[in-house]
């Protein structure tokens, strides 16, 4: 286990892809601390913002308020990192694999573009979570990300494949242009939720405000939600027991795209 | 002074192959021998001509569209600043500075850019400008401009010969580009043509008659370049019908068949779309008035831009991607809509096919040239390794078994063998490109010529050789070395003036006022102001 704690806040945000076990595995505290951040306009190491010890296991333990630090665990394919914290913008983004697991809130693009993995984040996360990068045809391809706070704006737009689960309330254009997928709100949406959505699923537990561009189809108990609940609590999201009950009124849509995705809207038992 | 001795020099245009020879370098230019100087032991290294890029899309409203709608491009490729050059970014759209490093990088010293509307000129020159390193000059869209059809119409061969002239001029443009003539005009209604004898709407002329005016005009107006031609029905299935009509209605006056690979589908439909490359290709063995480039494709992301507007409309409804599309005044129209060539596709499969094949059938190197008509088939830093496909027969027959099997059964390219010498690599990319456009200047390394040079290694694979000049020379200065840009020029205009009487100025001052957008006064380009640094290529009028 590798663990960095932040000496002070950065005055401008640090860009630290090299934040991943796939660069820490094999060093030593002392290699790691000289692995090469971005701050502003200057390069410089880890070990200038960090106090590096440990011994470059899979496990990095990331201590202090890493809010301005940027791409923690970018592109990782294996292995944990434990921020015992908030953490900066793009977290996670483009991994492969591995699992994150953040105790404070995160920014925005967490798992934006991620391809496989495990990211779970106890605070809020901000926009555009497990998106896809300004003109990418896809999101987020593979992998789930657990919110037990709030997400921001555009949650899982263009997403292609996985899952998104937001425990708390969800921002405007929730899975707007998805491909495929699963996003699963337990609060409140914003709105035009799954705007030009071509498939997939968006589950509201707190009824939306559906664009007209969605169909009312039908009323129905589909097995696969309690299967995907049951799912979720055992990935240690608190399900409440009423949830497991009752029906979903499903909306098809959007019918401005391809009209093969839906949003399933709880109906309480 | 430079001196570049022990080299192996490859310059077809002077039947040098391969020989150890000593080149010599003095004030930008060639010489027979200099004292002194700096030297560079070539010594087991190739020595020939910078590359000449001959058809690319780099500068001009259209590429910036490209830009503008492609963030996810820039993502690509970016190149950070150094001391010596500024940053960049982008794959099949890089902004301006990183497209000149680019290119320098892989040995070429000169780009034409593909298609400009003429009122665009401005906007064309001062990216051109800010290329550093390449000469550069820009094919002029007039295939379908309101006074070329007018004049065409009124049968008016003077006044049209005076108005290409003058537009020449004013645009500070090298050579006449025509893109789907009359098609793009029907388009400003929401149409397309898709035959030679179907006419415009403005004007009531066809393709045929467009074409082979114009390039009297050409012939007349004793332009470097011949005129450069863009087909009709060009991606549609069974379009090499059309572009050997368009050849056939030529009947032996000079063309240059652009991006050919797109303009020689067989089949009825994309269902049975084949290859028309052997119908070109003996159409071209047989004709010494044609020349073609290969626009070949590459798998993998592109990003398609054209003149021609209903194909790139048809393109968008086909591939559901983005798509900008504008209109151009009384000139021409634009398109822009990215795309990706996939192996596993029939189609792009037999397209990829397509463009191997016209190269290995057309015999005469100097009239096929290498051009992936960047950004549109694929981007121009893929040629090392379409180098490789041509010139090793092996490396071919692997990546054929690697895409869909219509690449093998709907063309002929699995039997073709013919491997390119070195010799025919450096005329399809250097020599030809630089005779064809009428710059006697390039493409050689004889006495008088420019001292662009690219230096590579000898190493057995052509893929890793042509990836890695170890120097490129521009005007007699070393401007990469082993990869890395160590020196930052602009780069000169090159430019035609052709002469015509004035008074076509008074003739289309009235429908330009009336029609244009802009003032008659505001539309030449200054090119002092604008073009500091400017060769004017000669023409050689009848």
């Amino acid at each position: 286990m590798t663990t960095l704690q932040l000496k002070d806040l950065p005055e401008v945000p640090l860009e630290a892809e090299s934040i991943s076990p796939d660069r820490f595995i094999g060093k030593t505290a002392d290699e790691i601390a000289a692995l090469p951040v971005n701050v502003g306009n200057r390069k410089a190491c880890l070990g200038e913002f960090f106090a590096v010890s440990g011994d470059g296991g899979p496990e990095i333990v990331l201590e202090g308020d890493l809010a301005r630090v940027k791409l923690i665990g970018a592109g990782m394919t294996q292995g944990q990192i434990h921020v015992r914290g908030n953490a900066g913008m793009h977290l996670g983004a483009g991994m492969r694999g591995g699992r994150i697991m953040v105790d404070g809130a995160v920014g925005d693009w967490a798992g934006a573009e991620m391809q496989g993995g495990h990211i779970h984040i106890r605070g809020n996360a901000g926009h555009c979570l497990g998106a896809g990068y300004r003109g990418s045809p896809k999101g987020m391809n593979r992998g789930v990300i657990i919110v037990d706070g709030d997400a921001g704006n555009e949650a899982g737009t263009a997403m292609r494949r996985g899952l998104i689960v937001i425990g708390g309330n969800s921002g405007d254009f929730t899975g707007a242009f998805m491909i495929a997928g699963t996003v699963v709100v337990f609060g409140e949406l914003g709105e035009r939720t799954g705007a030009a959505l071509k498939r997939g699923t968006v589950v509201a537990f707190k009824p939306p405000r559906l664009l007209p561009s969605y169909r009312y189809a039908c009323t129905y108990a589909p097995p696969f939600m309690g299967l995907l609940l049951r799912h979720l609590a055992g990935l240690g999201v608190a399900v409440p027991e009423a949830y497991l009950h009752g029906r979903y009124r499903r909306y098809s849509g959007d019918m401005t795209a391809l009209g093969k995705g839906e949003i399933l809207v709880w109906e309480a038992a | 002074m430079l001196r570049i001795i022990n080299g192996t020099v490859y310059d077809p245009a002077n039947g040098i192959a391969g020989e150890v020879r000593d080149i010599c370098v003095a004030d930008g230019k060639i010489v027979a021998a200099v004292e002194g100087g700096q030297v560079i032991d070539a010594q087991g290294l190739i020595v020939m001509p910078g590359g000449v890029e001959f058809h690319a899309h780099v500068a001009g409203a259209k590429v910036n569209a490209g830009r503008k709608m492609r963030p996810e491009d820039h993502r690509a490729m970016p190149i950070p600043r150094t001391a010596l050059t500024r940053s960049g970014v982008g794959h099949t759209v890089p902004s301006t500075f990183a497209m000149g490093y680019h290119m320098a990088q892989l040995g070429y010293t000169t780009v034409m850019e593909a298609a400009a509307p003429p009122l665009g000129a401005r906007h064309v020159h001062e990216e051109l400008n800010d290329m550093p390193i390449l000469d550069h000059g820009f094919l002029c869209l007039m295939g379908n401009n309101y006074f070329v059809l007018k004049y065409i119409a009124e049968n008016d061969f003077a006044r049209l010969k005076d108005y290409v002239a003058w537009l020449l001029n004013a645009t500070g443009g090298y050579a006449i580009k025509i893109v789907n003539p009359a098609g793009v005009d029907t388009w400003k209604w929401g149409r397309n043509v898709n035959d030679i004898d179907e006419p415009a709407d403005t004007f009531p002329v066809t393709p045929r008659q467009i074409v082979t005016s114009l390039a009297r005009v050409q012939q007349e107006l004793g332009l470097p370049h011949v005129i450069h031609l863009h087909c009709n029905n060009l991606g549609s299935p069974g379009n090499v019908a059309t572009t050997l009509q368009t050849l056939q209605a030529l009947d032996g006056l000079p063309v240059h068949i652009t991006h050919a690979q797109f303009n020689a589908y067989g089949g009825a439909g994309w269902s049975d779309i084949r290859s028309g490359a052997a119908e070109i290709a003996d159409y071209v063995n047989s004709h010494r008035n044609v020349t073609v480039d290969m626009g070949q494709v590459v798998f993998g992301p592109v990003t398609t831009m054209t003149a021609d507007g209903p194909w790139q409309h048809r393109l968008y409804e086909l591939s559901g991607h983005k798509w900008a599309n504008a209109d151009v005044e009384m000139e021409t129209s634009a398109g822009v809509v990215p795309y990706q060539f996939s192996k596993r596709s029939a189609v792009n499969a037999v397209q990829w096919a397509i463009g191997l094949e016209l190269a290995l059938l057309i015999d005469d190197p100097w009239r096929m040239y290498l051009t992936t008509d960047h950004p549109n088939a694929g981007p121009f830093h893929a040629y090392p390794d379409i180098i490789k496909l041509l010139m090793d027969a092996d490396y071919r027959a692997a990546t054929l078994a690697g895409v869909h099997s219509a690449a093998s059964t709907r063309s002929g390219l699995k039997d073709l063998r013919r491997e390119y010498t070195l010799s025919e690599i450096v005329t399809i990319t250097r020599a030809g490109p630089a005779r064809c456009l009428g710059l006697a200047n390039k493409g050689h390394l004889g006495v008088g010529a420019d001292a662009d040079i690219a230096i590579y290694p000898q190493v057995e694979d052509p893929k890793e050789m042509f990836y890695h000049p170890r120097y490129v020379i521009k005007g007699g200065q070393i401007v990469a070395r082993d990869g890395r840009i160590v020196r930052d020029q602009p780069g000169r205009c090159l430019h035609v003036t052709p002469g015509y009487d004035g008074q076509i100025e008074a003739a289309i001052s009235d429908d330009f006022e009336r029609y244009y957008t802009v003032d008659f006064e505001n539309y030449p380009v200054q090119l002092e102001h604008y073009l500091p640094d400017r060769v004017a290529v000669p023409c050689h009028e009848r």
